[in-house]
């Protein structure tokens, strides 16, 4: 049977806890022996997440957020979860450098980044309840792969 | 996260070590634009050795003090940037109106 974990964290939207949230993500992947490059892109896939979180779903005030981790065989599947504004237009807010703040010096490329260091993401959404991001990567087998 | 900024001629050289995220970004933006304004600054070179992480943050203090020093007639360029940063500054573009430079003398030969 495929090698199964799961965690739960639930944190303030502060922005202190964009280190936390990436940190404490890439240490429970770190089981999977993923590449340096691969907890990179993992990490910074989170950071933006939790920043959407942080700047759009609560508009800076202190709420909860929530991140979810899967881990099943080789496949990593992490949920970050506001109960926030949540997003009118997600196409739109998917373009690349497309910002709804841009008076914040926001970039825009967050949805970018985050669809480019992961598999898949899948962003659930509703106005005025929340925003739910679903990222899947796969890490790759190394050192493990005789075993199959 | 530190920052570390030195004045050679006109040009800001902004060392930034640590982690730049949306958190860090706003400290680095502030710090640098205060020498930008009180120092007589016409160029920045960005010197990123000991930058650990940086996320799309990243790229909104890079553009924006762009525009900041576009105004002022300088230029800005980068230097020792890894390779996951260079995966996020191409993805949006930065590279277009910013040059990379293997170390800090060449990017200063070129301000």
């Amino acid at each position: 049977m495929n090698f199964q974990n799961y965690m739960k964290i639930e944190f303030l939207s502060k922005s202190q806890n964009e280190s936390f949230a990436r940190v404490v993500v890439a240490s429970f992947v770190s089981q999977l022996d993923p590449t340096i490059e691969e907890l990179a892109d993992i990490k910074t896939a989170v950071s933006e997440a939790v920043t959407n979180a942080i700047i759009h779903g609560y508009d800076n005030s202190n709420e909860k957020i929530v991140i979810e981790c899967k881990i099943n065989g080789n496949n990593i599947e992490i949920i970050i979860e506001d109960f926030g504004n949540g997003i009118e237009d997600i196409e739109l807010a998917r373009q690349p450098l497309y910002t709804s703040k841009p008076e914040l010096e926001r970039s825009g490329m967050g949805f970018t980044v985050m669809e480019t260091f992961m598999d898949e993401v899948f962003i659930k959404s509703e106005k005025n309840k929340g925003t739910k991001i679903e990222m899947r990567k796969r890490i790759r087998i190394r050192a493990k792969e005789n075993e199959e | 996260m530190q920052l570390k900024l030195e004045v050679e001629n006109n040009t800001l050289i902004v060392y930034i070590n640590g982690e730049l995220d949306h958190h860090s970004a706003e400290d680095v933006r502030e710090d640098i634009d205060t020498a930008i304004d009180s120092k007589n600054i016409k160029n920045i070179v960005f010197e990123l050795s000991n930058m650990k992480f940086m996320d799309s943050s990243g790229i909104g203090v890079v553009i924006g003090r762009y525009k900041k020093i576009s105004k002022l007639g300088g230029r800005v360029g980068v230097v020792n940037t890894n390779a996951h940063v260079d995966r996020i500054f191409q993805m949006a573009g930065i590279y277009k109106i910013i040059d990379k430079y293997s170390t800090k003398e060449k990017a200063l030969e070129n301000m």
